[in-house]
């Protein structure tokens, strides 16, 4: 049905791999009168070193070398200045020409524009979410995992999907500007521009706020509470000295897994944002798939590695434990 | 005072869960609608549940998909629990090493992961398709297997394995009869995450597929670009519809299970 077929020497790659990992069991058996367990882990350190550690390197190669191979350091140079080469060629020609020379500022300030972005839906997330959390948290309310249930299915629908649906409320044909008008409002352009691209971030990424924070506040011991309010705290100082520094780890994780998805997200601008708003996730994809420039692109993606990495650290000097949980 | 409290966080939660349903609700609706037009009702009829079981690039896309994510979650599952067993018998040192090798597709971006691997299989000149979504999947899918399954492993009991090879069990008969029975709720629990994490994916497949395999999420993504389908309108109410059973059938039989 599908092209199944893979070149010659990949079948050769994964026969030799096997012929080795046969080979380590049999002479554990030998030395060891069994299978040494921690042999099993073989085909899993073979799979990650060729699908993970090979391709990271493939992206740090591209990024240091130009469209030849030679080393070189323009693409990152490209990245503070997208007239660089072009300036360089300017350069070349001599005086007359270096008048045209100019810094161009595309890449930095698309990747301004995305982190100003993603702090802006983590924000909006941690202020709707964390009340929401707070109360499917309260044992007075009495529907516990109903409410969770509630929260988990529209994630279960295709993130695309629920994407594309919110083009129909939002259009100037759409339901909402329908709606204004027979109020006898205006009607509002609503999509392709930031606000729509934010809306449909926050729309994505909320239930990744809610959760981590409810999981800690529901593992919270409702005795603190009690506790402190023996000892004379209001509701509000039970929260603020209580309840809130207790289900840090969970906001942690929270933020964490609502800004880094929101950073390298692509297909909302595109769709929301009408190609007026572009997010270092559409540069990266436009430079490999409409560019074809795989060298300029390999740079773009270590530098949103490094960033993400470096948020990670941060973010992890708050939550040492790793107590939030995050996604497992 | 309690009362208007209690009433004013359900009056939020209403709010905020009618802020998540509500494109789902306008999705619904739509695949009913008669005509194409998204902003006009011109009456209810199935003709978009008629065409979408004729839609030959849709059914393709769903057998595409629902294939990458068995084979992908099967292959995952089983990389991923010998993985498991294997590094918790592993040294401290050599441990941490694995875990690390674990997290890092875990922590990349997903357009970092579906370019990294994009340029592997430009690189080596594996024609994209098939095959090399599966493999994506394999590699995202199998740290998450290797997370379910390893705290399971640490709850065990460490000399039961041990007891029985004292008892005369083999090395295989221990690990058949002692640790994966241990450990068989995080095996599922691994296998079901694998399984809805690819049945999802789109950002990874994108960039490992050719537009001539497509699965549902890559489609969608090319049809968004030219206007809305209203198929896919119909196509998102059954699967939406779908997961509401199973997801009542799950809750069925672990009330079952509780009573």
């Amino acid at each position: 049905m599908y092209n199944m077929s893979l070149p010659w020497w990949a079948y050769a790659l994964m026969g030799a791999g096997l012929v080795i990992f046969i080979a380590m069991i049999a002479i554990s058996v030998r030395r060891h009168h069994g299978v040494k367990r921690s042999l099993f882990a073989t085909p899993y350190t073979l799979w990650m070193i060729v699908f993970t550690v090979i391709p990271c390197i493939l992206v740090a190669y591209y990024a240091f070398t130009d469209a030849n191979g030679a080393f070189t350091l323009e693409n990152f140079l490209n990245f503070w200045d997208s007239n660089y080469a072009k300036n360089q060629l300017y350069a070349s020609m001599g005086e007359a020409a270096s008048a045209y020379i100019m810094r161009g500022t595309v890449n930095v300030d698309t990747l301004v524009y995305s982190l100003w972005m993603a702090f802006l839906c983590t924000v909006i997330c941690l202020l709707l979410g964390y009340p929401a959390a707070l109360f499917m948290a309260d044992r007075n309310m009495k529907i516990g995992s109903t409410i969770v249930i509630l929260f988990i299915i529209p994630m279960w629908m295709n993130f695309l999907l629920r994407t594309i649906a919110w083009m129909s409320l939002l259009e100037d044909q759409g339901l909402i500007n329908k709606l204004l008008r027979w109020l006898g409002f205006d009607g509002v352009r609503l999509m392709y521009n930031s606000g729509a691209v934010l809306l449909g971030m926050v729309y994505n990424f909320l239930p990744f706020m809610v959760f981590p924070v409810y999981t800690s506040l529901s593992k919270l011991d409702p005795k603190l509470g009690e506790a402190a309010q023996d000892l004379g705290c209001n509701e509000w100082r039970t929260f603020t000295k209580v309840t809130a520094p207790l289900s840090l780890p969970g906001v942690i994780s929270g933020i964490t897994m609502v800004f880094m998805p929101s950073v390298t997200t692509f297909f909302i601008p595109r769709i929301l944002g009408g190609g007026n708003t572009m997010m270092f996730g559409d540069l990266i994809e436009s430079k490999f798939l409409t560019e074809g420039n795989w060298n300029v692109g390999s740079a773009l993606s270590l530098i949103m590695m490094v960033l993400i990495l470096i948020s990670l650290g941060v973010l992890r000097k708050f939550d040492p434990e790793g107590e939030g949980g995050g996604i497992a | 005072m309690k009362k208007t409290g209690l009433f004013f966080k359900k009056f939020y939660l209403g709010i905020i869960l009618f802020f998540l349903y509500i494109p789902i609700v306008v999705m619904v609706v739509q695949s009913f609608n008669a005509g194409k037009s998204r902003a006009k009702w011109e009456g209810f009829s199935f003709r978009w549940y008629a065409e979408l079981f004729h839609d030959r690039s849709i059914m393709n896309a769903l057998q595409v998909t629902v294939a990458v994510a068995v084979i992908a979650a099967v292959i995952a599952t089983i990389l991923g629990t010998l993985a498991a067993i294997g590094i918790y018998a592993m040294k401290k040192r050599s441990q941490s090493m694995m875990m690390t090798l674990t997290n890092i597709p875990m922590t990349m971006p997903d357009i970092v992961t579906g370019i990294s691997l994009m340029l592997l299989f430009l690189f080596t000149k594996v024609e994209r398709g098939f095959v090399t979504m599966v493999m994506a999947h394999i590699t995202f899918n199998t740290p998450y297997v290797i997370l379910s399954v390893m705290p399971k492993l640490k709850q065990m009991n460490k000399h039961s394995y041990e007891a029985a090879l004292d008892l005369g069990a083999t090395p295989t008969y221990a690990l058949t009869h002692v640790i994966i029975p241990e450990i068989r709720q995080g095996i599922v629990t691994g296998a079901m995450l694998a399984f809805t994490l690819s049945l999802d994916d789109f950002t990874i497949s994108y960039f490992t597929t050719s537009p001539l395999v497509q699965n549902l999420s890559t489609l969608i993504y090319s049809k968004a670009r030219i206007g809305i389908d209203p198929t896919l309108n119909a196509l998102s109410t059954l699967m939406f519809v779908a997961l509401l059973i199973l997801l009542v059938i799950v809750n069925r039989r672990t009330a079952d299970n509780a009573a």
